[in-house]
């Protein structure tokens, strides 16, 4: 066995927030396209010999490591627990102590509680109250599961109060789309009111102009005029009519922005929609975007992203961009096409949009 | 150089074995065993296993080892690789990895939908998210990539599942999809890309299979052929093929799901038609060549002998489907699981072809079977089997 040589930046008895050693450092400079992976090799055969007492600090690897990183010390990681366990030496209060300090990066507290889970489930059972607001989504399921449980159990039990305050408390933590669907439907059986727009942060009040052409899918790198300007009084020569800026209000639970609805089923054409987001402050957040069709969406006129992939299905969340906002007003743009197939399943020209945090927690806008 | 190259050859001699199943439709993606050792017509269950996660992937086999991978988690996020005991069914290892491309595939398929691959030290596996992740055979990772990390429109909202294919030195990869489509060619020794060349911009769940020295890449604007070590292109069928079902590879044609069957003759840079069969219309499931004959499972779940010669058909036999997976074959013997958990054996020299045992798995199963020391593997979403 080989004990670590880590050099925590920060190592203080309660917080692993940092740590390195030359191992760690190899598998930190993994990139794409493999770079790093020979050097990640040898290091991670070193970090494998570890002993479980290293655990913690295994974890504590984890914190700053780029996804790719994050599954080189995963791997590592899962080694050294396979023999802690065999060997009953799974440091398991460490372990906890690593858990309960958010500053941990989300991804190696989730790792951190599936080893207690195989260490200790009664630990784990016993922490899983105090996930309820945790910053992983991951580690809210728990709780979240368990006051889905307990809901159901006062329903049965004829105890409609308790249910309704069990399945309240669990969507205030929810983030995870299975469990707020759940939760919401018992809510609403129970006659209780539910905002799933405004718990999930869905924008639903855009400006939406069409139809472009988006002949032979052409449209997708074509710059239409809202591209170089976005001027809502503007008319310009659209693919069989005018294309005029008009305003639309999603209703949908899901806040679905459907073209269709102004515009009609129109094959072999391109939209846009543009919006204002008033940000209480600068800071980091996600924009999640489904959407089934062609797309690209700015922010602040800056491209964040676009995909040219038409009609093989749509989610909530399907895409997560990470962005900047400003403290105020921040404008987003989105382009949608709509291809030229006619199958019934290709007849949605639609997108939703919502902004979170990176937890999946909604971010609303502040009051003008 | 000569001194490296007994050295492999060496290296792979002690390693690899007639028995092993390294790859979807095992040697070279012919789905037929080159083991001597075959399974029988009358099949049970040797051993049954637990899985935690979806998958359609199909188990490999590797000397006595078992590896089969799945995905687990509400989004399918959580990526597992196992390996087991053939003699019994024990777990010797799991690892458990997280996606770090997109996770969202169809309903019927899951993240876990292609088959690894191993060159008999290493074993490779690829996710629908574009993770792709090198262990030796007693888990050790030796490398990782995420490719959707790389390029990030590498990726099908539907879910990908080309299998990987290991020749001539190079680890192949297919990542094809309606936005950043390509293929890959990747140093097994470490991960990093020998070529990346750019396919067609359209969904295609195939598999390449071998011929000769060329590794065959399938998609809607035909069969391409490409050196494994470079990327050049050495040959191309443009003729347009299917996107789902794989070539049959034969001693002397390829068999491509193409206008029906079309058999080809790669050679010297070009292709030659032998002949084409409108009427074989492959299903999901991959046909096969065993023997003298080509097997076709059509989407009706009917397989069809058909002649090598002229594609003509010899006689036709309803199975008990659907099908998602694609038949393998050893001796005279066709082995082949439905959607239902029907496991069928087909004996191909009956007259008229003949089902001569059903064995129920009584769970959906959509992977296609591996072969390996006289036994057969499947896989459903909870269990890994071993029948023989």
């Amino acid at each position: 066995m080989k004990t670590l040589r880590l050099f925590p930046l920060l190592w203080l008895p309660l917080a692993v927030h940092a740590a390195t050693s030359p191992e760690i450092d190899a598998i930190h400079a993994v990139d794409r396209e493999g770079k790093g992976n020979e050097a990640a090799a040898k290091a991670w055969a070193s970090l494998a010999q570890s002993p479980g007492a290293e655990l913690p600090a295994l974890l504590a690897g984890m914190n700053g490591a780029n996804p790719l990183a994050e599954n080189w010390m995963r791997a590592a990681i899962s080694v050294v627990a396979d023999r802690a366990i065999a060997a009953k030496e799974m440091p398991v209060a460490a372990l906890k102590t690593f858990l309960l300090d958010t500053k941990n990066s989300p991804d190696a507290r989730v790792a951190a509680f599936d080893l207690i889970q195989r260490a200790d489930p009664a630990l784990a059972a016993e922490v899983t109250p105090s996930l309820i607001e945790d910053p992983s989504s991951d580690l809210r399921r728990h709780p979240v599961a368990k006051l889905i449980e307990k809901g159901n159990a006062a329903k049965e039990a004829g105890n409609e109060a308790a249910a309704i305050a069990a399945w309240q408390e669990g969507l205030q933590g929810a983030r995870d789309e299975d469990q707020i669907k759940t939760l919401a439907k018992n809510l609403r059986a129970a006659k209780q009111e539910v905002d799933l727009p405004k718990h999930f942060g869905f924008l639903m009040n855009w400006q939406l102009i069409a139809p472009f052409t988006n002949a032979d899918r052409k449209g997708f790198d074509t710059i239409f005029p809202p591209e170089e300007k976005v001027d809502l009084s503007a008319t310009y020569p659209g693919k069989g009519a005018e294309a005029k800026w008009q305003a639309f209000t999603s209703t949908d639970d899901y806040g679905m922005i459907d073209f269709n609805k102004p515009f009609t089923m129109l094959k072999e054409v391109t939209g846009y929609a543009y919006t204002e987001f008033n940000s209480a402050e600068d800071r980091t957040a996600e924009l999640r975007l489904g959407c089934k069709n062609g797309w690209k969406v700015w922010l602040n006129g800056e491209l964040l992203f676009g995909r040219d992939e038409y009609h093989r299905g749509m989610k909530l969340d399907q895409y997560k961009l990470p962005i900047h906002l400003k403290k105020g007003k921040n404008s987003i743009l989105i382009k949608c096409c709509q291809n030229e197939q006619t199958e019934q399943w290709t007849v949605e020209w639609q997108f939703q949009m919502r902004v979170c945090d990176a937890t999946g927690t909604a971010i609303l806008p502040a009051a003008e | 150089m000569i001194r490296t190259f007994l050295f492999s050859a060496i290296v792979a001699s002690t390693t690899l074995s007639h028995a092993d199943w390294l790859q979807f439709r095992g040697p070279g993606g012919s789905a037929v065993s080159t083991d001597a050792k075959v399974p029988g017509p009358d099949m049970k269950v040797a051993w049954q296993a637990d899985l935690p996660g979806r998958g359609l992937a199909s188990p490999i086999v590797v000397g006595d080892r078992v590896f089969v991978t799945c995905s687990s988690g509400p989004e399918q996020e959580n990526l597992h690789v196992f390996c087991f005991n053939a003699a019994d069914g024990s777990k010797r290892w799991e690892r458990v990895m997280r996606a770090t491309g997109r996770t969202m595939t169809q309903s019927k398929t899951s993240v876990a939908a292609s088959t690894p691959c191993s060159d008999g030290k290493s074993v490779f596996a690829l996710y629908s998210s574009n993770d792709l992740f090198a262990f030796d055979l007693d888990g050790n990772l030796q490398w990782l990539r995420g490719i959707t990390y790389d390029y990030a429109n590498a990726s099908n909202s539907l879910g990908m599942a080309s299998s990987l294919v290991l020749t001539g030195g190079t680890l192949i990869a297919q990542c094809e999809n309606d936005s950043e489509s390509i293929a890959l060619g990747i140093d097994p020794a470490n991960g990093v890309n020998r070529w990346k060349i750019e396919r067609p911009k359209a969904a295609n769940w195939t598999s390449a299979v071998v011929w000769k020295d060329t590794v065959a890449l399938q998609s809607s604007k035909g069969l391409i052929g490409i050196d494994p070590m470079t990327g050049t292109v050495q040959w191309n069928y443009t003729d347009g093929a299917a996107t789902i079902p794989s070539s049959a590879i034969g001693s002397d044609a390829i068999y491509i799901p193409s206008n029906g069957v079309t058999a080809v003759v790669p050679e010297d840079g070009s292709t030659t038609q032998l002949w084409r069969a409108s009427g074989l219309k492959p299903g999901t499931g991959s046909p096969l060549v065993l023997n003298d004959a080509l097997y076709v499972l059509n989407g009706a779940g009917v397989m069809i002998k058909a002649s090598l010669a002229n594609g003509d058909e010899a006689w036709k036999l309803r199975l008990s489907g659907p099908f998602s997976g694609s038949p393998v074959a050893a001796g005279k013997y066709l082995y082949i699981a439905s959607e239902r958990g029907a496991f069928q054996v087909v004996d191909t020299t009956a007259a008229e072809g003949e089902v001569v045992c059903t064995v129920e798995l009584k769970e959906t199963i959509l992977c296609t079977p591996a072969i390996s020391g006289g036994a057969v593997y499947v896989r459903s979403d909870g269990h890994l089997w071993k029948l023989q």
